[in-house]
């Protein structure tokens, strides 16, 4: 490009000495004295500077009323209410990419746990791996990268599962293996106290599924298998 | 009892394969004998809205402030002041976003794409520093500008770089903007916020590849002057070219200039125009005679620029992810050893039909077209009107700072010897006057 921009340029700088440009000159000559003849008859040095004035003013309330164009074009898609970014999980395919194209790290990518769906399975999919023989809490039988899921007994068969979200990388290892051997009760979600609700959501981008959309931030978030009203929403 | 749903969920397991994602009610509800609570699943709300009106209004009051410290107090720290201040609220505080800089694709996206919602600060992020601009001069970039104040605060060893490799470089921002605005206005990609080098800083938490760009530009920095306001910022470039027909703009002496060359090397940017050599004016006849041949050059060039860009419109429309996947499953075949993306592997599952992507990606490349017609002919025109810049000789007697690239710092006003006006008022305190400096 710089190479371009050289040749671009250089017959300019030598334009005066170049001969072609010359003649290109002595061609332009006669129209230009026809020119000068018609309009510069009489412009006084007062007369120049008012008028260089007069055409920045003018320019000036030109761009000005651009900029107010634009402010007012771009005003008519204005959103009405804030939007924010949303996965849909029903369109989630688990690839892991939530957990690693997030500008932040670790990923505002977290999974959460829809209680009311979970069968408070022993053999949790979403918590063991499948190979796992021994149903333990031991590092070498879970699911999740980074301990982030708690597992807890109820009763008699009954285990609860918590999900540390300080934890949570957000990669879908149990969101896969819920939904694969479970009820689908742990699914992704945007965490919007941590999301920086990007410009262009980098997540959305590289996501293979476009499970991503932007919504009002009144329904920010959308989870499978249960209505609005029936989680509990914290103020943030 | 315990052991038979363990031998139901092993079943199960063996039996159900991996695709299956969506939540199946394979397990009843759990009716717990001891009364167990269900927990509620805990949904936290974004941040409230309030904070970015405050952000808006965080810009009004420093913009205002900043202006008033170039114009009228005529303060460099003043201005040093407002740069550590937006480095720590805009910069390590709300971490580099919303930024004007970054507005700028938002605007395009929402004037060329029907679907998109444009929330109300980035209009506001938009506008507000380009209409400064037109009243004061560039303020904007000189310390409010979170990604020029970083910059402007590591200048330490200036150099003074070749007029002719300014101009050059000068012209990667045009550029840069024009394709910021073509994949923005196609909803491809934000090449800005993207390739943004002093994020990851703000944010502290980089990608290695953010990392060294962002460290480099401040290593360049310390010698170059602000390298990214200079020589790619694309907002820059709205801002220089509103710059130069603005209201007002801080100038470097307070009252006449008296030519006594001590402010030459002041600036760091380059951005002080010198007196012209030859005290006489350019020739009217020659300078009519090469507005012709410009004239004549401009449209030749807006139009090859078009043309040479329409050539690459195929080039330019694989960046978007709907092309690339349609490539993709045209030259896919079975039997090919290379793994399918995982893109592609999704789409199949997903159970789309091939006719419908390969429609989609043919109508993002048409959109492409005319976008390159229209990147090409601004390439052209940038080319052009760089070429009449330099053509032109401005005559000129004082030492002046240049409107458009100017950044308004304040850091030549320190060096001018001129003592500043006395207003009346102040005659009172005249035992007290500013003594001439000479540096």
């Amino acid at each position: 490009m710089l190479f371009l921009t050289a040749v671009l340029i250089s017959p300019v700088r030598i334009a005066e000495k170049s001969t072609i440009v010359y003649c290109l000159k002595l061609l332009c000559t006669n129209t230009s004295n026809k020119l000068k003849t018609l309009k510069m008859t009489d412009s006084s040095k007062k007369n120049k500077l008012n008028r260089r004035d007069f055409l920045n003013k003018g320019l000036r309330y030109t761009v000005g009323l651009g900029i107010g164009a634009i402010g007012v074009a771009a005003w008519t898609k204005l959103s009405s209410q804030e939007m924010v970014w949303q996965l849909d999980p029903s369109k989630c395919r688990q690839c892991g990419r939530c957990a690693t194209s997030c500008v932040k790290t670790p990923s505002a990518v977290k999974c959460f746990h829809v209680y009311a769906l979970c069968g408070y399975c022993d053999l949790c999919g979403g918590y063991f791996r499948p190979e796992t023989k021994n149903l333990t809490t031991a590092a070498e039988n879970q699911l999740c990268p980074t301990n982030a899921i708690k597992r807890k007994f109820i009763e008699d068969p009954f285990f609860e599962y918590d999900i540390d979200q300080d934890l949570c990388i957000g990669c879908a290892k149990c969101v896969a293996g819920c939904g694969a051997f479970g009820n689908g009760s742990l699914q992704l979600q945007v965490h919007h106290k941590l999301c920086d609700n990007c410009n262009q959501c980098s997540i959305a981008r590289d996501c293979p599924s476009e499970a991503y959309s932007r919504v009002p931030a009144k329904s920010a978030y959308l989870f499978q298998g249960i209505e609005e009203k029936d989680y509990q929403k914290q103020k943030g | 009892m315990s052991k038979k749903i363990t031998f139901i969920l092993i079943f199960v397991f063996f039996t159900i394969s991996f695709v299956q994602a969506s939540p199946v009610q394979r397990f009843p509800k759990p009716e717990f004998e001891y009364g167990h609570q269900q927990p509620p699943t805990i949904a936290p709300d974004a941040r409230s809205q309030f904070m970015e009106y405050l952000d808006v209004f965080v810009l009004l009051v420093s913009l205002s402030l900043i202006s008033w410290f170039i114009l009228k107090k005529r303060s460099r720290w003043g201005a040093l002041g407002m740069s550590v201040f937006s480095i720590v609220y805009f910069g390590f505080i709300k971490e580099g976003c919303v930024c004007s800089v970054g507005s700028v694709q938002n605007i395009a996206l929402a004037l060329f794409n029907p679907g998109y919602k444009i929330p109300i600060t980035v209009i506001a992020f938009f506008v507000i520093p380009l209409l400064f601009t037109l009243f004061f001069g560039r303020t904007f970039c000189a310390g409010i500008c979170p990604l020029g104040a970083i910059q402007d605060i590591i200048a330490f060893r200036p150099l003074k770089l070749k007029s002719w490799l300014q101009t050059v470089l000068g012209i990667i921002p045009y550029l840069y903007l024009g394709f910021a605005l073509l994949y923005a206005a196609t909803a491809t990609d934000f090449i800005i916020c993207r390739y943004d080098p002093f994020i990851g800083i703000y944010r502290f938490d980089a990608k290695f590849s953010m990392f060294v760009l962002g460290a480099t530009f401040l290593l360049v920095g310390v010698f170059v002057a602000r390298p990214y306001c200079r020589f790619f910022c694309p907002y820059g470039v709205l801002l220089n070219l509103v710059s130069r027909i603005s209201w007002k703009h801080m100038t470097i002496t307070p009252t006449t200039c008296i030519q006594c060359k001590l402010c030459e090397n002041s600036c760091p940017f380059g951005a002080i125009n010198e007196p012209t050599l030859d005290k006489k004016k350019e020739d009217r006849q020659i300078a009519v005679r090469r507005f012709i041949i410009l004239s004549f050059i401009l449209p030749l060039l807006i139009l090859a620029g078009g043309w040479v860009g329409s050539q690459f419109h195929e080039n330019l429309a694989s960046v978007h992810p709907r092309v690339q996947l349609a490539e993709e499953l045209m030259t896919f075949n079975e039997s090919s050893e290379l793994e399918p993306s995982l893109e592609l592997t999704t789409y199949k599952s997903l159970g789309k039909s091939e006719e419908d992507l390969y429609v989609e990606a043919a109508s993002i490349i048409r959109e492409f077209h005319v976008g390159a017609w229209i990147l090409g002919g601004f390439i052209g025109l940038v080319f052009g009107l760089s070429l009449a810049g330099l053509s032109i000789n401005k005559h000129r007697i004082d030492y002046e700072p240049d409107r458009g690239s100017c950044l308004s710092c304040a850091r030549c006003m320190d060096y001018c010897p001129m003592p500043e006006e006395e207003k009346p008022h102040r005659l009172l305190f005249a035992g007290f006057r500013k003594p001439v400096r000479f540096k």
